[in-house]
């Protein structure tokens, strides 16, 4: 069949692609099969452009269990025989066309991958970015998502326990929503998603196949423009309900019944087709499926639509096939769908029946053997020039008590709370640290451990310097879960970025991959599992290079918990640069960006220091020195200082420290690797200042917390004024 | 005394429950909706929260057709214990076991915070125990949680003593502020006339552990625990 341009483009396949595919097969394909390799080979799937970066990611361990890309998420041994999985992807297509279902979407699909590898999820977070809230349309992606988060993750009783939003005009029309989920279980019952055992039934289990999402990952990789809207179709619906009952039934068949089965596999994008050919790939097999023995939900649906739809909340399961029947009896106890629709085989092909018709019939390795584009990128002109920018030339900030209270009130940094409490973060009993602190802290029952987690990216560093920008973004990631007491282990990421065949953001890319890789190889937390969104471009432009970042850290002790809440009385002391700051410490800051209303400088970081800081950080609290710590990031020394004063309802005395000759970038300048730390009694700050002396690492008092004011050098702040102020920005924004 | 907690397709805080009961030391097993079960005497039934059926259509309006649901009845009218929480309650008022419905909180938001609940009534096992001068800190974490009831019912609740909790401040009194989803009269629990049925939406299974920010929640499993207890 001569294949016309039209079935290409809605494969989003090139001539030149479909020219390779002709000679793989030596033969013309057919539509199912066409319809595979389409979905295979395209970026969201076949990561094209980003896989041939990959290998420069740091990804082994001494404690990571499973290698990158081999499972549905990254596993990482907690000890005591405990281990967490856990993964960060994105829904930032279908979200920008239909926010409620596209977000809740990606949150079904995140815990999918967790309950795949036959862990219990036990926390959500969300890493999101949207545009200016001054615009109407923003206001309804931004409360969409929202509401489509907490649809899904309330029904399901998996508790959203931290993220990040951020605001920028890059990301009007053009959200991120990238959903992270972490599972935690005991290592033997960890699962594989492989297609093991030639004769082995496959099993489709859950929901009824439609067809919505047809093309869903073919949308994924193509950018957004005026008729985005007509893909609408191609956004799937969430089912909460009925994975609640998905994921009670997998972690019962993991926990239980492991030796039931070889393998579970989720549906998620490009659903049938990718699930049963990555198992087949994993395994070394083939696959024979019968389209006509799949449950549909609609009526005359063809074989191409059964292999590609997207429906939620679908399930493949590879029973052993003497245990086919009580596999099938355990999906049926909790009330879901199990039916027989294939069969594992020796022949390493995929096989696609309807009925008696063969409709596709291919090597295993075609659809998983995508084109590689490895990124040929060019410096963006840009860069010299924001970088060469004169910050001396900037006038230092008048007013340091109004300037803060605005930073305060910048949805950029303003309070969460009116997101996070439409989230149920404390279902399941394990949330030790709620959402607000510099990251979720989760207790694991039946262990003295505990998880921290964290989501960062500042795209404003990555787009200014892009390799320093990443490694930022893992750095203050790790600040996160080390101001909560817990060493930083493992590294997900998600990599939103705009078209790749641009050299500007192919260089955004590169770079940005190099950067994740030295902050994670001097950090010690390798990658160790990933997502990457490319495309993320409107008519209007492409949004900031966001390589998003979640962070887990391991507490061995989750009682010794460290949180960003001082007591009154405590001396509050800077961990790492001195307070005196020359202006290029404003490269990129929330302060210089709403100042000057563009973006300017470069930032820059130390990783050795980086280390250096964060580990003293982890001694001084073995140590039982620290009261409580806090990660000094976005909106400077000041904004940190006023959370940590606003957490302890109580003021700071620090009138009289020296701030150097620009004001502002010793307030509002983001300087990395700095903590503000809290200490409660005289002998312990003479320890710790002691420690610091002989580790390196400059520590600087501030003052005392306490009383009604928080005066910093100029800055003498009404705490209630500054609560008003952070409290209630998002929400006046919100407002419209 | 031991416990029973049901689950329902969608039921979420059955593990939270049975893990709470556990450190009031209270043993207890999970009961799938479908079984054929028998209830002891002196046990105690937990309906806990969640999204039964996905709560699409009202809240807990399916769930009351569950097979379970007869030896619920059965038990109550029998004055067994039965407490259902969040959820729960809402299947507790579906099935009549208690008045009133739940309405979507007055924010048309989900809520998920900390509330301070004020123990009103000294007449039922799960609230005897409790100091009416004390009000316990239990998170709520609901979107339909806005109790109503006509005003001839609220009256009688009251006059009965069968309003259980009420949301209050910190002095103890029941503002608009304290309370996180409109409910009527500030109410965030309510028992059946016999006292042995309580319905609430905050999560006392939440607040059991210092680790996870405080036990109050204890009390009420404590209270109901020594009201089963020979003297």
């Amino acid at each position: 069949m001569p294949v016309d341009d039209h079935t290409l483009d809605q494969v989003a396949m090139s001539r030149a692609e479909y020219e390779r595919l002709l000679d793989m097969l030596d033969r013309e394909p057919t539509e199912v099969e066409l319809g595979i390799v389409g979905a295979l080979w395209s970026e969201h799937c076949g990561y094209k452009h980003s896989r041939p970066l990959f290998h420069h990611f740091p990804t082994e361990g001494p404690f990571v269990l499973t290698k990158v890309g081999e499972e549905n998420a990254g596993a990482i041994d907690l000890g005591d025989g405990w281990c967490a999985v856990f993964k960060m992807e994105s829904h930032n297509h279908p979200s920008a066309i239909e926010p409620y279902e596209g977000a809740a979407t990606g949150v079904g699909g995140i815990l999918r991958d967790i309950f795949a590898m036959g862990m219990r999820p036990v926390a959500l977070l969300d890493s999101l970015r949207f545009g200016p809230l001054t615009d109407p349309t923003n206001r309804h992606l931004f409360n969409g998502v929202v509401a489509g988060i907490g649809g899904y993750g309330n029904c399901i009783g998996v508790p959203t326990v931290g993220g990040e939003v951020q605001f920028d005009e890059s990301y009007s029309g053009n959200p991120l929503v990238n959903a992270m989920c972490v599972g935690v279980g005991r290592t033997e019952h960890l699962l594989s998603a492989s297609a093991s055992g030639p004769g082995n039934p496959l099993v489709l289990v859950g929901a009824d196949t439609g067809r919505d999402g047809i093309h869903g990952a073919t949308f994924a990789s193509v950018e957004l423009d005026e008729n985005s809207d007509e893909r609408r179709p191609a956004v799937q619906v969430g089912n909460p309900f009925l994975e609640k009952l998905l994921l009670e039934a997998c972690v019962e068949l993991a926990e239980e019944h492991g030796d039931w089965i070889e393998g579970l596999q989720d549906l998620g994008a490009a659903g049938l087709t990718s699930s049963s050919v990555e198992a087949a790939e994993r395994a070394g097999t083939g696959v024979e499926i019968d389209v006509a023995l799949v449950p549909r939900r609609e009526e005359g649906m063809t074989p191409y639509e059964v292999m590609l739809s997207e429906s939620q909340e679908r399930m493949l399961v590879i029973p052993k096939r003497e245990h086919l029947d009580e596999v099938l009896a355990l999906f049926r106890r909790w009330e879901i769908h199990a039916d027989v629709i294939g069969t594992v085989t020796d022949d390493d092909m995929v096989t696609i029946r309807d009925g008696d018709e063969v409709v596709a019939r291919i090597p295993v390795n075609v659809p998983t053997d995508p084109p590689m584009y490895p990124p040929e990128g060019v410096r963006p002109s840009e860069l010299d020039r924001w970088q060469a920018e004169d910050l001396d030339a900037v006038p230092d900030v008048a007013d340091p008590t109004g300037a803060l209270l605005e930073l305060l009130a910048d949805t950029n940094i303003a309070s969460r709370r009116s997101i996070y409490r439409q989230y149920d973060h404390q279902v399941l009993n394990n949330t030790v640290v709620k959402p607000g602190g510099d990251a979720a802290v989760l207790r694991v029952k039946g262990s003295t451990k505990g998880v921290s987690v964290a989501t960062d990216c500042n795209g404003r560093f990555v787009a200014l310097e892009p390799r320093v920008g990443a490694a930022i973004a893992v750095a203050e990631a790790a600040r996160n879960v080390v101001a909560t007491g817990a060493r930083p282990a493992a590294v997900t990421d998600c990599l939103n970025f705009g078209n790749p065949e641009k050299p500007d953001v192919a260089y955004q890319l590169e770079q940005a991959i190099l950067g994740i890789s030295d902050a994670c190889s001097a950090l010690g937390t390798p990658v160790v599992s990933g997502n990457a969104s490319l495309y993320n471009e409107t008519p209007s432009g492409q949004v900031l290079p966001t390589p998003g970042i979640g962070m887990l850290g391991v507490i061995d002790d989750v009682h010794r918990t460290l949180t960003a809440t001082p007591t009154e009385g405590d001396t509050l002391l800077l961990l790492g640069a001195p307070l005196a700051q020359p202006a290029a410490a404003l490269a990129g800051s929330q302060y210089l960006t709403a100042t000057l209303g563009r973006l300017a400088g470069r930032p820059a970081l130390d990783l050795d220091h980086e280390a250096a800081v964060q580990r003293f950080v982890l001694d001084v609290h073995a140590a039982g020195l620290l009261s409580a710590a806090h990660d000094c990031a976005d909106g400077g020394l000041a904004v940190a200082a006023a959370e940590m004063c606003l957490a302890a309802g109580a003021g700071l005395d620090a009138g009289d420290v020296e701030l150097g000759t620009r004001l502002d970038a010793a307030l509002f300048g983001e300087t990395q690797s700095r903590f503000l730390v809290a200490v409660s009694d005289a002998a312990a700050v003479a320890d710790l200042e002691g420690r610091a002396a002989a580790a390196g690492v400059p520590s600087t008092r501030l003052g005392t917390v306490g009383g009604e004011r928080m005066r910093l050098g100029p800055v003498d702040l009404d705490l209630e004024q500054a609560r008003a102020a952070y409290d209630g920005g998002l929400e006046r924004a919100l407002a419209g | 005394m031991r416990a029973a907690v049901l689950v329902f397709p969608g039921t979420w805080s059955d593990r939270d429950c049975e893990w709470a009961l556990q450190q009031v030391g209270v043993e207890s097993r999970r009961v799938w909706h479908r079984d054929a079960v028998r209830f002891e005497r002196d046990e105690l039934i937990v309906l806990p929260g969640g999204f039964s059926y996905g709560d699409y259509l009202r809240c807990g309006a399916i769930a009351r057709f569950s097979p379970v649901m007869e030896a619920v009845r059965d038990h109550a009218a029998a004055g067994g214990l039965v407490i259902g929480i969040c959820n729960g309650f809402q299947i507790l008022c579906e099935a009549h076991l208690l008045p009133g419905v739940l309405m979507r909180n007055a924010s048309l938001q989900f809520r998920c915070q900390d509330a301070l609940l004020k123990p009103e009534s000294a007449g039922s096992p799960f609230t005897r125990a409790l100091d009416p001068e004390r009000p316990l800190r239990v998170p709520v974490s609901h979107g339909e949680g806005n109790y109503y009831a006509d005003d001839a019912t609220l009256d009688m609740l009251e006059v009965d003593g069968r309003v259980a909790f009420r949301y209050v401040d910190a002095e103890g009194r029941a503002t608009p502020e304290a309370n996180p989803n409109g409910s009527l009269r500030n109410i965030a629990g309510i028992l059946n006339e016999d006292g042995n049925v309580l319905g609430m939406m905050p999560h006392p299974e939440r607040a059991c552990e210092a680790l996870l920010g405080n036990d109050d929640g204890n009390a009420i499993w404590e209270s109901a625990v020594s009201s089963l207890v020979p003297a």
